[in-house]
């Protein structure tokens, strides 16, 4: 039985005793939606490596264990009922520089850029991101520099997105302290607890990204 | 037709028009296009229109219809748009663009999707998907979609079933994430830059209909329980497919039919409801609590070969049988496409197997998908690529390890999380699942349903997949839908609504709209039975997999027809839902959905029992070949069903007779 399915039996009891039962947020229940969010043991998503809540299994826990679940807790994730925060601070973040300013229509050959296999893998690594805050719960600080980071890095290993390169880091971060994400320390707690394995080499990029776009704006 | 108490009512009729254009198939949507009206800038800028659903379908029309100045209302019931169920989607996404130099084409696209679907679907359409399938690459690649490439730097493709080329591009088994990201970017682009506001944790629950047009929906904010009332000049339903009906699938928990339902309800016919995708590898079921099964992607069909004994009911584990005493049954039924078969002739010959008692583990119902001679094989040419010569055994399983782990690693984590197995040391076990509905509100060439105004991308349509869908062209169907289609056929629709002013909210059709969907809620809060949602859900799902899932037969459909009635009249009296509508309420969301579930059953088995032959996923036990395969009756099924509400359990069938221009229909052949 997984981690959920518990979740289910438990509240399919409180339903039928009149009880209330306990809000959680779930959909894919595969580990690729980001939805699910539980800390738990003071863990953000559980006991096991580089894995989502919905792919925690019981077998994780002893006969009579007792186990303590919380929400997320950052002050740029609000939580809403019971389990369930409100990361729509995420999105915001992307909306500030998150993709590449391209309209559908007739864009070149899709291989008319070659891209080696290096780059084009470290991308994919960074874009593996589910955007569940996991980095966030986990940092002393409430930092999202993983989550962005990750993206930036995306971007700025591709081609595509060399022309925003500037822009788009220095609207990203200055998004993310609006939104109230702390500033990182380097504690590596983020990289710990990612359950997509997101390298904080992405942070070194993003600062090394950042860097440049302010030294080269200060030159303009 | 008369069936005991089931009445189908019967139109050849042509009472709608699919409004394909004139001209030779490869010529249609360039015509189209070139003569299609246009809407102007200015005027776009005024025109509201209402998407439900941010997957792909959704979110690639939202954007490009931001993009092209529309004032766009997005909707979705995920806490962010970015989690909609196509994000689970792995093993790739197909396109003509023959890069692998293997004989690709538009038209062999076209041919393979359309045989793929056993000749149930509409030419002109699946041909406009194959002509734009080498748009969609270029598209994602421009957005920075990270697909998987070579050495040399170039895209690299993989093999899906049912098909002798290699044309599917992917990214790890993660493409369905890589796509949507890609789309969900653009999407926020629009957000940022004030043309697209999206509505998160939102479920639509009404449409609006005002003098035959559909002018807007009644949403229901999942947090505070409040109904708002929203205008548009267009609503596009994207809601995604309805293989939740049977309670276990490979679908994300909170997919569901209710906003095509209503749809429905409000005018729009249902199409080849019946016609429901099995996917041959899954995750097979392991007990009573399960909440869902798990997806092997079809990529893995690539390399792993599908056995089980040869004995029957064979005690011993899959490493003490010897290689002469396995059935590889894929193979040796059908040589020529081996374990590389459509999805549904692999479901059935499992289930044959294991119906016969060839199955293994515990439940005996699985086979096994075994990847030892892939290792071996790839270990090998990697030690040539290294120019190890002579290398023991132990070399070279680990050289071929590290290769399968770079093409399948997720989905081995994966497979070994669920089961607590290592796949890269048993053989994997899998049994077919519910995975994919090509059923779904019925559309013409514009994608418009037969509501005007109202239209229906991606999966909830039932448009290019016939009877069956060949893997990894769902992906490429809702792109091709949303950045491709629609951009061009909406503005044909409104260039004639624009003489029209925005209509108030405060009009009675939508005060009506909000009184109905009020009342609902009010009606099921009021139950207070005994039984939660998932109780009602469970039961539905068996019934609709016992007698509408692999095999179906005339006495287990109107059986089923029954019982879902008498479920249903149970449902509506011993619910009981907890809390109240006013606030944050999963169990209210459920139930509203598995209401309609409890409708669309019927309608599947009524659709199953009027067809009347086999035919890609829907497999008529009384109507198939002296070896078992699937056999068609194009005499007297050679259309699409198209079914007309009238009340709950009464229906009108509608059939679009299908006319192929390019191609002979045959029996399909895959040995
Ligand atoms: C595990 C798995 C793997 C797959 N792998 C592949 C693959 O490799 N290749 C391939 O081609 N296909 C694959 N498929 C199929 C493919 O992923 C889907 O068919 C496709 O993604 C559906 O996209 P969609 O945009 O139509 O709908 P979805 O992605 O399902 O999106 C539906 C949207 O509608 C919204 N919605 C629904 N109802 C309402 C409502 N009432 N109110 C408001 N919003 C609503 C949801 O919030 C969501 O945003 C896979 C499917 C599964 C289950
Ligand atoms: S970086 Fe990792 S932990 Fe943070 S949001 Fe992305 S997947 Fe979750
Ligand atoms: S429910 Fe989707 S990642 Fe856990």
């Amino acid at each position: 039985m997984s981690f959920l399915e518990m979740f289910d039996v438990l509240n399919e009891r409180l339903i039928e005793e009149g009880e209330d039962p306990i809000a959680f947020d779930h959909d894919c229940r595969e580990g690729i939606c980001g939805a699910c969010s539980m800390v738990i043991d003071g863990k953000p998503h559980g006991p096991w490596a580089q894995n989502t809540t919905c792919q925690l299994h019981m077998r994780a826990f002893q006969d009579g264990d007792t186990i303590i679940v919380e929400p997320w807790r950052a002050k740029a994730f609000p939580v809403v009922k019971d389990l369930m925060v409100d990361r729509s601070a995420f999105d915001r973040v992307i909306q500030a520089g998150g993709y590449i300013s391209v309209n559908t229509g007739n864009p070149a050959d899709a291989n008319a850029i070659p891209i080696d296999k290096k780059s084009a893998d470290d991308a994919f690594a960074a874009a593996a991101c589910i955007g569940c805050g996991a980095c966030v719960a986990a940092c002393k600080n409430s930092s999202a520099m993983l989550f962005a980071g990750a993206k930036v890095s995306q971007l700025a290993l591709l081609p595509q997105g060399d022309p925003e390169r500037k822009t788009r880091v220095i609207e990203m971060v200055a998004q993310m302290d609006k939104e109230g994400f702390g500033s990182c320390t380097a504690t590596g707690a983020c990289e710990a607890t990612c359950p997509k394995g997101i390298s904080i080499t992405n942070i070194a990029r993003l600062n090394k990204e950042y860097m440049r776009a302010i030294l080269s704006s200060e030159e303009a | 037709m008369q069936y005991d108490h089931i009445i189908i009512t019967t139109f050849y009729s042509m009472a709608f028009d699919s409004k394909v254009p004139k001209g030779p198939l490869e010529n249609k949507w360039t015509e189209y296009k070139d003569h299609c009206k246009l809407v102007n800038p200015a005027n776009k800028r005024k025109l509201e229109i209402i998407v439900i659903g941010t997957g792909l379908a959704g979110a690639s029309a939202a954007a490009s219809l931001g993009e092209m100045g529309y004032k766009v209302k997005s909707f979705c019931f995920q806490d962010s748009p970015r989690r909609a169920h196509s994000i689970a989607a792995q093993g790739g996404i197909n396109a003509a663009k023959n890069y692998q130099n293997d004989g690709d084409s538009v038209f062999r696209l076209f041919y393979d999707t359309l045989k793929g679907g056993d000749y149930r679907s509409r030419d002109s359409n699946v041909y406009r998907l194959a002509e734009v399938s080498a748009n969609i690459i270029d598209q994602c690649v421009a957005q920075g979609v990270p697909f998987a490439r070579e050495y040399g730097g170039l895209l690299s493709n993989r093999s899906f079933g049912g098909v002798q080329v290699q044309r599917t591009f992917y990214a790890a088994g993660q493409t369905g994430q890589q796509l949507l990201l890609g789309a969900y970017s653009a999407l926020e682009r629009q957000v940022a830059l004030g043309n697209v506001q999206v509505y998160d944790r939102h479920e639509m629950q009404e449409v609006v209909h005002i003098d035959g047009k559909a002018r807007g929906i009644i949403a229901r904010n999942m947090m505070t329980g409040e109904l708002e009332r929203h205008f548009g000049y267009a609503v596009l339903i994207c809601s995604g497919g309805y293989g939740n009906v049977y309670f276990l699938s490979t679908n994300a928990m909170g997919s569901n039919v209710t906003a095509a339902w209503k749809a429905h309800k409000q005018g729009a016919y249902f199409a080849n409801p019946c016609m429901t995708q099995i996917h041959p590898t899954c995750i097979p079921v392991t007990g009573d609590h399960q909440s869902k099964l798990t997806l092997m992607s079809e990529s893995l069909r690539n390399d792993g070969r599908i056995w089980v004994p040869k004995q029957k009911d064979d005690k011993r584990k899959a490493n003490q049988i010897p290689e002469q005493e396995r059935d590889y049954y894929l193979e040796r039924r059908y040589p020529a496409f081996g374990n590389l078969v459509p999805r549904d002739v692999a479901s059935r010959a499992a289930k044959e197997r294991c119906d016969a008692g060839y199955g293994v583990g515990t439940t005996k119902q699985a086979v096994y998908l075994d990847f030892t001679e892939a290792i071996n094989r790839y270990g090998k040419i990697e030690c040539g690529k290294h120019g190890i010569d002579n290398p023991s055994a132990e070399i070279i399983r680990h050289h071929g390890l590290e290769v399968v782990k770079e093409k399948y690693g997720n989905l081995f984590d994966m497979y070994e999380k669920i089961t607590g197995e290592n796949p890269y040391e048993v053989p994997m076990r899998i049994y077919p699942a519910i995975h994919y509905t090509m059923g779904g509100l019925w559309v013409d060439y514009e994608l418009m349903t037969s509501v005007q105004g109202l239209y229906c991308l991606g999966e909830a349509n039932y448009s290019d997949h016939g009877a069956n869908r060949l893997g990894a062209s769902a992906l490429m169907q809702g792109l091709a839908d949303g950045y491709f289609v629609i951009p061009y056929t909406l503005g044909n629709y409104l260039a004639g609504e624009i003489y029209h002013k925005p209509i108030s909210t405060d009009h009675e059709a939508f005060a009506t709209a909000e009184k109905q969907v009020a009342q609902r809620i009010a009606k099921l809060m009021g139950i207070k039975g005994k039984h939660s949602v998932d109780h009602f859900h469970k039961r539905l799902g068996k019934i609709m997999w016992e007698y509408c899932g692999m095999a179906r037969n005339e006495a287990g459909l109107k059986q089923a027809i029954q019982e879902i009635r008498e479920l249903r009249a149970e449902f509506w009296q011993d619910l009981r839902i907890p809390g109240s509508d006013k606030e944050y309420n999963p169990e209210l969301d459920k139930a509203g959905r598995v209401a309609d579930f409890l409708e669309l059953g019927e309608l599947m088995c009524l659709d199953a029992l009027d067809r009347a032959e086999s035919c890609g996923g829907h497999f008529r036990e009384e109507s198939q070949t002296p070896e078992g395969e699937a056999l068609r009756n194009d005499e007297k099924f050679m259309y699409v069903s198209a079914w007309e509400f009238k009340s709950v359990g009464e229906w009108e069938l509608h059939k679009e007779p299908l006319i192929f221009e390019k191609i002979q229909p045959t029996q399909r052949n895959y040995k």
